[in-house]
């Protein structure tokens, strides 16, 4: 679409006559690709993997007597049975907690945190931008590369991802990690906070997809190529 | 990097897709029949780092008698039969494997190694837990009751309704690994594994098998490795 080349005079003779430029920005470099697809793959199986391990026992509580509290379709559910559905927690654990390590320290050693970490000062910028996006408010101005409500949905999600893995260590090790049980207040309140920071990582989901759709190809090949080609906040080429 | 021609956007484009190559990989997990190879892997992985973790002197957490939830609430949990009809009165455990006195331990035998008496936490595989009051002989006095080459890998356990378990040797010499024979300061009624259970505080609950039978010392595990585990749950089970 956007184009610089000349169509005009055939005399002009060019040496390169496909020579075609376009407006687009590396956005994403590799480490953030990598980790933001395989983080996704490993979140699927384990939030399938981990309803299917709960509903072995679907309940907060002690196992006599039992009150359980959901009962998960079985079709939301990976591994067929508790012990299937272990091994692929066991196995997938490990790519979360790696892609989710890479990803953090890539952003601490680039610098790059500084672009999505949520602050205080960024607290003033959440109601307009929520009210722009749900309730047809006007757009805020966009002086950042990424706007208040993305910085808190991007940090809050790094945040669950932080706790899904601790508390999953203590349920995992709570006799080694014993330590690191107490400041959840124990064992069983270890397994409640596991499930909330599930919950919490999952809620980001839909509205990740919807902007996701809403902002369209381009938007989301820069997620597969790092390339974002006309990005909305550069001018186009064509009005050059 | 706002300019740049479109040829060259499509080269890097493709480039940089490349780079992803690697993440097909985890696509293996979608074939039926690589599935189980890899979900092993996942699990012998997680295995061999939880006995890296595992701390020979560290002790479970212990609770008070207040702590201890009451006998009734305390759950059977049996896989199959909460009585597989054990002959209380000639029961014996039989010693076999590495160890230099094998043959028939009475109940006797065993009560008569010193006796701890314990309120540990019991966790299920499913996500339930339990603090309960267990009594016995630590395994480790036994082992060295039957002359167990204590540097032989695996301690491995029968039972009378059919249940077998193995153990690496470290957690079976762990201060807080118990022959059971009580549990709330009564001896073990059937439910519970009588007349002897393993108590394994730094385990699974599936590892603290019941209705014990026999008691092997060995280098080598077998095809059968244990009840569960032979199913798909992780071996080592360690807390």
């Amino acid at each position: 679409m956007a184009s610089g080349a000349q169509t005009g005079e055939p005399e002009a003779k060019r040496p390169e006559p496909e020579l075609k430029l376009v407006t687009a920005a590396y956005e994403h470099p590799w480490a953030i690709r990598f980790t933001h697809w395989l983080n996704a793959a490993a979140v699927f199986v384990l939030a399938a993997s981990g309803l299917r391990i709960f509903s072995a026992f679907p309940c907060f509580g002690s196992k006599v007597p039992e009150r359980d509290l959901l009962n998960i379709p079985k079709a939301l559910t990976l591994g067929g049975w508790l012990g299937g559905a272990l091994q692929w927690h066991f196995t997938f654990m490990w790519l979360f907690a790696g892609s989710g390590l890479l990803y953090i320290a890539y952003q601490l050693i680039s610098g790059h945190y500084k672009t999505v970490l949520f602050l205080p000062r960024d607290v003033k910028g959440v109601w307009p931008m929520t009210r722009h996006y749900f309730l047809f408010g006007p757009k805020p101005a966009m002086t950042e590369q990424y706007n208040a409500l993305q910085k808190l949905a991007y940090t809050a999600t790094v945040l669950f991802g932080v706790a899904a893995l601790l508390t999953g260590i203590v349920l995992y090790k709570p006799v080694q990690f014993s330590w690191l049980a107490w400041p959840m207040g124990g064992y069983r309140l270890a397994r409640v906070w596991h499930f909330a920071a599930m919950c919490g990582f999952l809620a980001f989901i839909p509205g990740h997809l919807i902007m996701v759709v809403l902002h369209g190809w381009s938007n989301f090949a820069s997620m597969l190529t790092g390339w974002k080609r006309d990005p909305e906040y550069l001018p186009r080429r064509s009005s050059e | 990097m706002a300019s740049i021609e479109e040829k060259k956007l499509k080269h890097l484009n493709r480039r940089e897709l490349l780079k992803l190559a690697p993440l097909v990989a985890v696509g293996a997990f979608a074939v039926t029949r690589w599935q189980d190879p890899l979900l092993g892997r996942g699990v012998r992985l997680s295995d061999w780092a939880s006995g890296l973790l595992f701390r020979r002197h560290h002790r479970a957490k212990t609770f008070s008698d207040a702590d201890v939830a009451p006998f009734e609430k305390f759950p059977y949990n049996g896989y199959d039969d909460l009585d597989p009809g054990v002959d209380l009165e000639n029961w014996t455990l039989t010693v076999a494997g590495n160890v230099r006195h094998p043959g028939e331990y009475t109940l006797a035998q065993i009560q008569a190694l010193p006796k701890i008496r314990q309120n540990t936490r019991h966790v299920c595989v499913e996500g339930w837990d339990a603090i309960g009051s267990f009594g016995g002989a630590r395994i480790s006095d036994f082992l060295t009751l039957v002359g167990a080459d204590t540097g032989s890998r695996f301690v491995t356990v029968e039972c009378a309704d059919d249940y077998y378990e193995s153990l690496d040797m470290a957690t079976a010499l762990h201060a807080q690994s118990l022959l059971c024979y009580e549990m709330y300061g009564k001896p073990l009624d059937r439910g519970h594994g009588a007349p002897l259970r393993l108590s394994l505080p730094t385990k699974l609950g599936y590892k603290s098998a019941k209705y014990l039978t026999k008691l092997s010392v060995s280098n080598v595990l077998g095809a059968e490795r244990g009840y569960w585990e032979d199913q798909g749950y992780s071996w080592y089970a360690g807390l």
